[in-house]
């Protein structure tokens, strides 16, 4: 039997305007976790969908226990027993778990489906690798981390023994990322083969034993994770040394940019309010970030701050004007940026042209309109000015459709937007989530840049190394509610940890309100 | 009594091809595809199921016993039919990725001209109206009752199938003044129109394919095929809803189904997409429609003396007064299948 179990030999792929794959190998050992790492748009998604059917290579083949074999689709891929996790969920929202993980490989009786049976084994598969999930629940009611165990409970229904992992960190919190690798061990161990994309360092070397580069499409090389460095796998995968710490140059804050007093958001989904009384202030040339675990009320207070909902008390107050009950388009004006956490929902509009997006916000301005009428020129103009400024990459230009750009470079496209509008205050919700080290060093250069130019920064990030060297200041979100402040340079990880967890909170008693919750309960 | 039985039978016919109809609606849609041509299939099964019972009825005589082997025949040609004229919106929206609103319209407006041409064709010229022959309804005769032999203890009556003369008889007047074969295939195919949608792997990865159809091609089900299924599927049971129209209006085929297609459309979103609230829905909104015509005579209802006009306009008006007003107040639950109207494209993520 051959040594690897897949080999995807010389890989070709092509799409209009764009060589994604360009003679591309992997080989894939038996009981191995392989990881691929590559930046956005280095042809690491479009490769694994080759291997998993989706896509057919114009050139190459693939192997498997060396002999070779056609995967036309992903009926092929499951008959090869290869799975996928995709980026993006493949589940179908209003259908229960149980129905998302068989559909496609129904156990039936001429047609008729055979739940039972498949409940037992899907509560089977869940007990064995510690994959907690509620067969009954809908996929729309249950949490993200939750949708990604019924993702990878579908491989293990269909006894897939090479597992992919496109990216599955990206939308995870510490402590599920923690139990993700946690699983993907015990799958090694089992004889399962994983392939790992990735372009986060931390968790390649955390969790892999060999690590395959690309860099725009094309092939780099293999390593083993023992003999490497975060600076090599780095340097490969971007094709220059990589800067981890943010360097900043000591700065005097200026004045209050933004003040923000009493603010409290009812919440959507309970009678409880998402936000309580939250207050503090942002100065003119200081990174304030507001970090916390996901779900503690900052995607609320954001929501509130730009104006994207109503709060239901307090007031904020940006360079001296109220702008608690003020329009979007008003706030905009008088200085603030937003760099949403959903660049899909509140970013772009993803059937736009990039040159569309791009002017989102200023298609009213006399520069770009006349009479009513858009002056595509100056639009097509100014579109490449912040495209060749930004090194914002896509297949067309000005305009590819934003839909088909890559996460990474749909990111680019909106911070360029935000920044090129030279605002007062620049909010910026998690603006590295899924990108790689590459793409992040440049977002937090610019964050930094606009801080050095005087300008205030309001940063929100789930990301515990990106909280500790980014911002001069941190306040910590709890449970909707500010449970502390502090100066990076003077606090540790597993302190601010803490007041994340709510195991402590620098203006109150956390005992008291245990005791307080425990009476209510009685 | 007989006027409560009168509005229960009237109810039970009104809604029949309602609920064929929008379970038809439901399935092309729950796989992805809009249905707006529910109203042209309809007219082009009633038109050949009504040819078919002309045709049985000259050329063969089918007589009183095998009656209802005829009108069986004629409901599953007007079903054929059906299918394959939404063969026509299955291959623009799905093959060709045709705008579905569009395709779905533009069949609207070929059916009822080519139902006037062939109706032409047949009658010949100026012959508008395809009659139904007398023996499509059920009647006592159906089941061997003779005048004058007993129905459940009181002695059978004739009714005169054309005038359908007031009986006073409770359970005659339910059973036998305007039942037809297509009102117990309507309770089959709504049967097994449930258990297609619910039970079986079809039906599960046919409403994967309308909600998500990325994920379903993901686990190597064939999008393009399932979506075919559930417009072939609309248009069997618009076909067949479309006759059983015909056969409740009573007058004969006049080139139309008198928007039955679009309020279908109505029951369907006004169901949910879901088959239990789609059957309360059509009854639901045949029982209003015939309070409106009955409300003359039901003795509770207000009758506005010296106010003619009020109770004239009004009560007809009732059923789509009633489900606007339940629509505004249903729509926040409403939620229609994610990815109806959208053209399968393998790229999009």
């Amino acid at each position: 039997m051959s040594e690897y179990v897949i080999e995807m030999l010389n890989i070709t792929k092509v799409f209009p305007g764009i060589k994604a794959n360009d003679n591309i190998t992997l080989q894939l050992k038996r009981g191995e976790v392989h990881a691929l790492l590559g930046e956005n748009g280095a042809g690491k998604s479009t490769l694994m969908s080759v291997l998993f059917g989706l896509y057919q290579a114009e050139e190459g083949v693939i192997k498997k226990d060396g002999e070779v074999v056609h995967i036309n689709n992903p009926n092929d891929a499951n008959a090869l027993h290869i799975g996928m996790v995709h980026q993006h969920f493949k589940l179908v929202e209003i259908f229960s778990v149980l129905d998302n993980i068989i559909l496609g490989a129904e156990p039936n009786k001429l047609g008729f489906l055979q739940k039972a049976e498949a409940r037992k084994k899907v509560v089977a598969l869940s007990e064995k690798y510690g994959l907690q999930v509620d067969p009954d629940a809908k996929i729309e009611d249950i949490s993200v981390g939750m949708q990604q165990r019924v993702e990878i409970l579908k491989m293990l229904y269909r006894d897939n023994e090479i597992l992919i992992f496109d990216e599955p960190t990206a939308v995870l919190t510490p402590q599920e990322i923690d139990e993700l690798m946690e699983i993907m061990r015990n799958f090694t161990k089992e004889g399962k083969s994983i392939l790992f994309i990735t372009h986060k360092l931390n968790e390649i070397m955390a969790v892999a034993d060999r690590c395959t580069v690309l860099r725009k499409g094309k092939y780099i090389g293999t390593v083993d994770i023992k003999n490497t460095t975060k600076e090599e796998l780095s340097r490969m995968m971007v094709g220059r040394d990589v800067q981890f710490e943010v360097e900043k140059k000591p700065q005097q804050p200026g004045d209050v940019v933004l003040d923000v007093q009493n603010v409290t958001v009812p919440s959507k989904l309970h009678s409880n309010n998402a936000v309580k009384d939250v207050s503090f202030q942002v100065r003119a040339g200081e990174i304030v970030c507001l970090a916390g675990i996901e779900g503690n009320g900052q995607t609320q207070f954001v929501y509130a701050l730009t104006g994207l909902d109503k709060m239901s008390h307090g007031k904020i107050t940006l360079l001296g004007h109220d702008i608690s009950k003020m329009k979007i388009r008003d706030r905009s004006k008088l200085g603030m940026a937003h760099i949403p956490e959903d660049r899909h929902k509140h970013g772009l509009v993803l059937d736009f042209s990039l040159e569309q997006n791009l002017v989102l916000q200023r298609y009213w301005q006399p520069e770009f309109q006349k009479a009513g009428f858009i002056r595509s020129g100056e639009v097509r103009k100014y579109a490449e000015k912040l495209i060749a400024k930004n090194d914002i990459r896509s297949g067309q230009g000005p305009i590819t459709t934003a839909r088909s750009m890559s996460g990474g470079n749909q990111q680019k496209a909106i911070i360029a937007r935000e920044i090129d509008k030279n605002p007062e205050l620049l909010v910026a919700v998690q603006p590295t989530r899924g990108l790689d080290v590459g793409a992040i060093e440049s977002v937090h250069k610019q964050l930094v840049a606009q801080r050095d130019a005087g300008k205030a920064v309001l940063l929100v990030s789930l990301e515990l190394e990106e909280v500790m060297s980014v911002p001069d200041r941190i306040l910590v979100m709890y449970e909707g509610e500010i449970v502390g402040e502090f100066n990076p340079k003077e606090v540790t990880v597993e302190e601010l940890g803490l007041y994340m967890a709510g195991a402590k909170n620098m203006y109150r008693d956390v005992g008291a309100k245990a005791e307080e919750k425990e009476g209510n309960n009685a | 009594m007989s006027v409560l039985a009168d509005i229960i039978s009237a109810t039970i016919v009104f809604a029949v091809p309602l609920l064929l109809v929008a379970m038809g609606g439901m399935f092309s849609e729950r796989s992805g595809i809009i249905n707006i041509a529910l109203e042209g299939i309809m007219i082009m099964g009633a038109l050949m199921g009504c040819l078919m019972l002309r045709w049985l009825n000259n050329a063969v005589a089918a007589g009183q016993m095998a009656a209802q082997l005829g009108v069986l025949i004629a409901t599953l040609f007007a079903g054929v039919c059906g299918i394959a004229f939404s063969v026509l919106l299955a291959f623009a929206s799905i093959n060709l990725k045709a705008d579905q609103t569009i395709g779905g319209t533009a069949l609207n407006m070929l059916a009822p001209a080519l139902a006037i041409v062939l109706t032409w064709v047949v009658q010949g010229q100026g012959q508008t109206t395809i009659l139904i022959p007398d023996w499509s309804r059920i009647t006592p005769a159906t089941f061997g009752l003779k005048e004058g032999s007993k129905f459940f203890g009181s002695p059978v009556v004739p009714q005169d199938a054309v005038t359908l003369k007031v009986q006073n008889d409770f359970l005659q007047n339910l059973f036998f003044k305007q039942t037809y074969l297509t009102t117990l295939l309507a309770v089959l195919l709504f049967a097994a129109g449930v258990i297609l949608l619910y039970k079986t792997k079809f039906g599960l990865r046919l409403m994967a394919c309308g909600e998500h159809p990325q994920a379903a091609a993901s686990v190597g089900i064939n999008v393009f095929k399932m979506r075919w299924a559930g417009v072939l599927i609309s248009g069997f049971l618009g076909g067949v809803g479309g006759l059983a129209f015909t056969l409740a209006a009573g007058s004969g085929f006049q080139s139309s189904v008198a928007g039955y297609g679009f309020l279908a459309l109505a029951v369907m979103i006004f169901g949910n997409w879901k088959p239990w609230s789609i059957l309360g829905a059509s009854i639901f909104f045949a029982l209003f429609k015939v309070i409106g015509a009955y409300a003359s005579s039901i003795p509770f209802m207000p009758q506005f003396k010296g106010l003619e006009g009020v109770s004239t306009y009004l009560y007809p008006m009732l059923p789509y007064i009633i489900t606007m007003i339940l629509l505004i107040l249903t729509s926040k639950k409403s939620r229609a299948p994610k990815a109806e109207g959208i053209p399968y494209d393998k790229g999009m993520r």
